[in-house]
């Protein structure tokens, strides 16, 4: 392998010097700047997540203050929600891989996505200034009347903060659904795109939809806090149930934004480890659309107890239930595109196993939220933070990882440890299912979340929790180590080292060059014609 | 050690098992789901292994009955755990008309109940055993949320409208009533107890305290702030007779009409102009800052006490031929 040598001109090496990246149009590389930044948010979100199971492995509020306690989960939901999840498969891998596989040599709109990525880092330094000049206590929820009216915290900045990222978003979208409808390579039809290419379309939808709804409400919020307009605050005539309504019409069909992505990311490695096409590739396609369309109806499920009709809840909940079909359906799919295939025990895959996993669990105990008789009771609860973070966490993450782990040779023309990452993978599943598990038992119990001190009785289950943490920290901060290790001593990785299907992996080098493909790509067979390659059947 | 975590909290209300049934029923049907694609998975990874990396898979591509099975099964099974959770959810929505009524406000970081009989305690609730009670509230500042984990009940304190909560307690004891929704620095602080005591014990704790009952602070309120002098209760004054008004429908001057309950009595104290009966003229001034919500809370129990006025169009009649 170590003859193997760089292609000579690659989108890393043909322009050197700070300049050249952050004045780049090249859709690889604003890959890589906001995996940089991302990264940067991941860290500081952990940090702050950390500092929040530190003080609850006791009862009483001993380690920080009440008002700093606040100030951390909201520093810690901010960040991962708005500056990691949303970004981070569609702007990371999105731009990285979209156009290569779809055989564009670039967005639709190379400068406009340039802006974009800094549209999104001049968010993230509001975000951070706030946090600097003392932090926010909000709930990254920004709730009213509170956040209207009562916290005494950067409240403004925070909020001016994610009002601009969310520009960063919707030109994204904007960006890849043009890209998508006009810059497939010739032969490229809609039903021989990647999976993957699917889901962020779908997620483009939601995109461009849904956050100017967040924008708007955040900006009414601003409003109410600065000039006094009554809109949330029942004392000036308003209702602070429709701040409810409005950001949850976004934030619900964000946390789609979140989980589409990632789901395409997994079928492109369940297929490639697999050796086999998608099973059920229209219906996995379709389910992503079904998704995205079905979450702009479920918003009210995060309302239940908040004094909505009885009926309209019923509406809400069963919508809620319907939502669920289609990411059953990708689940079953992915399990028979296992059957009869060839599997091979690659690091990528790991991360896959550790994915279906905890989307299960994430997945399934989200219908005894959409169960009214049960949200009653398990609303606003840990049960409710356990759920959310096997999605967000269990699901997202380790789906963007198991992309990260699969693109990875395809991005720095490297390879990474194999035992090492299938270790960490490993470490962070374990890791992963102690630290939320028991916070189920401690919803079901009654513990309410956002709570700096609790009774004593429920100890025992946040003392493992915590435990859990720092396994959790140890998986993710190997899998930092060695792939920043495989940067610089890593083996080279060759055009297509997973013998993947894919215009990224045979039509161009690794890394691939400048304007990705050396001549323009014609397809003329599916995404994952295995059978085709004339290897043996297992 | 580990003999000493609780799984499931305190069943200590009558909807306590209906609920703990339902999370049975979801956990079972879960729970099948995710070993059978758990156990699926990890099978096919091993049975399938290649280690080569050099084969291919079988040539799948799909099943059209595989995929409408296991899109239509699932519906099926979600909409059982829907209709089910529903009927619960109704259960826990709709108290049985005869309840013992208690009053709370919530406000940054405690909570407030207002006994009818004049008793009221801070983040303690005194309840008796057996007997349907429901509690109403509202915030004075920002959202909160009543919540009793034994009792599996939950409903948000919102300011500007009311919420209930309803409960017949199965057993006696001390269970925590906590803050759900948060709401700044104390929220964790904003948590106090629920004592279901045995009838007895109950009436005597209630006779224990003294004040005014809520029926006669109301009655004084309704004096002082001079709401007598236009609600008469022959219906004779400039504002509409409030005498057995209570649950009764009203139409409203813009041929709507309105249940009288305790949300519209609250709102026509605070904001009168908003949806005014209609033969009225808009005379009545808001009392907002003037009563506080505990003061509406009496105003409200002591219009629910007024008896219905024998046929009041008569009375109107015979006065009016009186003077």
């Amino acid at each position: 392998m170590t003859t193997t040598v760089l292609p000579r001109v690659n989108y890393l090496n043909h322009e050197h010097g700070v300049a050249s990246w952050l004045l780049t149009k090249d859709h690889k590389r604003i890959g890589i700047l906001y995996l940089i930044v991302v990264a940067v948010a991941f860290f500081l979100g952990a940090i702050f997540a950390a500092g929040v199971r530190m003080e609850l492995t006791t009862p009483q509020g001993d380690l920080v203050s009440a008002d700093t306690y606040n100030k951390l989960f909201t520093a810690h939901g901010v960040m991962m929600v708005f500056f990691v999840l949303i970004p981070v498969v569609p702007a990371i891998l999105g731009n990285f891989a979209m156009p290569l596989m779809i055989g564009a040599k670039d967005v639709a709109f190379p400068k406009l996505n340039l802006l974009s990525w800094y549209v999104f880092v001049i968010g993230f330094l509001f975000t951070i200034a706030a946090l600097i000049f003392g932090g926010v206590d909000t709930g990254w929820t920004f709730y009213t009347p509170y956040s209207s009216t009562a916290s005494n915290s950067n409240v403004m900045l925070t909020g001016l903060g994610v009002f601009i990222a969310g520009f960063s978003s919707i030109l994204t979208g904007l960006n890849f659904m043009v890209t998508i409808h006009r810059m497939r390579a010739p032969g490229m039809t809609w039903f021989r795109l990647p999976l993957f290419v699917w889901a962020i379309y779908a997620t483009a939808l939601v995109q461009v939809l849904g956050t100017p709804v967040v924008a708007i409400t955040v900006l009414m919020m601003a409003l109410e806090r600065a000039l006094g307009f009554g809109i949330f605050d029942p004392r000036l005539g308003g209702d602070p149930v429709l701040f409810q309504h409005l950001f949850w019409f976004y934030s619900h069909p964000a946390v789609y934004i979140m989980i589409l992505p990632p789901m395409g990311a997994i079928s492109e490695v369940i297929a490639c480890f697999s050796r086999k096409n998608v099973f059920g590739y229209s219906f996995v396609a379709f389910s992503s659309l079904a998704i995205a369309v079905f979450g702009f109806l479920v918003w009210a499920h995060h309302l239940f107890v908040a004094g909505i009709s009885p009926y309209s809840a019923m509406v809400f909940s069963f919508l809620s239930f319907a939502v669920a079909i289609p990411s059953a359906v990708k689940t079953f799919n992915w399990t028979a595109t296992l059957y009869q295939g060839a599997i091979w025990w690659r690091a990528p895959m790991m991360w896959v196993f550790g994915f279906i996993g905890l989307f299960l669990i994430g997945g399934l105990t989200g219908l005894f939220l959409a169960s009214l008789g049960l949200d009653v009771h398990l609303h606003d609860t840990y049960f409710v933070v356990a759920h959310f973070h096997y999605i967000m966490v269990g699901g997202a993450i380790m789906g963007f990882l198991a992309g990260l782990h699969f693109w990875w040779p395809k991005m720095t023309g490297r390879m990474y440890s194999d035992g090492a990452a299938t270790l960490s993978a490993l470490l962070v599943f374990v890791g992963f299912n102690l630290t939320f598990g028991p916070q189920f038992i401690l919803g079901y119990l009654g513990m309410p979340r956002r709570y700096h001190v609790y009774p004593d009785e429920y100890q025992v289950l946040n003392v493992l929790s915590s435990a859990g943490t720092s396994i959790l920290g140890v998986g993710y901060t190997l899998t930092a180590v060695y792939l920043i290790y495989s940067l610089f001593r890593g083996e080279r990785a060759g055009a297509n080292p997973w013998l993947a299907t894919g215009l990224e992996w045979n039509n161009t080098d690794s890394p691939p060059l400048p304007h990705n493909f050396s001549d323009l790509p014609v397809v003329s067979e599916g995404a994952y014609e295995y059978s085709k390659r004339g290897m043996k059947v297992a | 050690m580990l003999e000493s975590i609780p799984l499931f909290p305190e069943q200590a209300s009558s909807l306590a098992p209906e609920v703990d049934n339902l999370y049975f029923f979801v956990l079972a049907i879960t729970g099948f789901f995710a070993l059978l694609v758990a156990v699926l998975v990890v099978i096919f990874a091993i049975k399938y292994r290649d280690r080569t990396g050099n084969r291919v898979g079988a040539p799948i591509t799909g099943s059209i009955p595989l995929e409408l099975g296991w899109s239509i099964i699932p519906f099926f099974v979600s909409m059982a755990i829907f209709v089910w959770a529903t009927v619960v959810f109704f259960h826990i929505v709709r108290p049985p008309d005869q309840t013992l009524e208690i009053y709370s406000t919530g406000k940054r970081w405690m909570w407030r109940f207002q006994h009818i009989d004049g008793q009221s305690e801070i983040n303690e609730l005194h309840v008796p055993l057996g007997r349907p009670v429901k509690v109403t509230f509202t915030s004075e500042d920002v959202l909160h949320s009543l919540y009793v984990p034994a009792f599996r009940v939950k409903a948000d304190a919102i300011p500007g409208r009311y919420s209930s909560i309803w409960f017949t307690p199965t057993k006696t004891g001390q269970y925590h009533l906590f803050c759900a929704e948060y709401c700044g620095t104390k929220h964790s602080g904003m948590i106090g107890s629920v004592y279901v005591m045995d009838p007895d014990e109950y009436q005597a704790w209630l006779s224990g305290g003294g004040g005014l009952s809520m029926t006669a602070r109301g009655e004084q309120l309704f004096q002082q702030l001079g709401c007598v002098s236009c609600h008469l209760n022959d219906g004779s004054g400039r504002g509409p007779s409030l005498a057995g008004k209570f649950g009764t429908q009203e139409t409203l001057a813009n041929g709507e009409t309105v249940n009288v309950d305790d949300t519209y009595l609250r709102e026509s104290i605070l904001t009168p102009q908003l949806r005014l009966v209609a033969g009225y003229q808009p005379l009545m001034p808001t009392f907002q800052g003037l009563v506080n919500e505990e003061g509406v809370m009496s105003l409200i129990e002591y219009i629910k006490s007024l008896p219905a006025a024998p046929a009041t169009g008569a009375a109107t009649q015979t006065q009016a031929q009186g003077r």
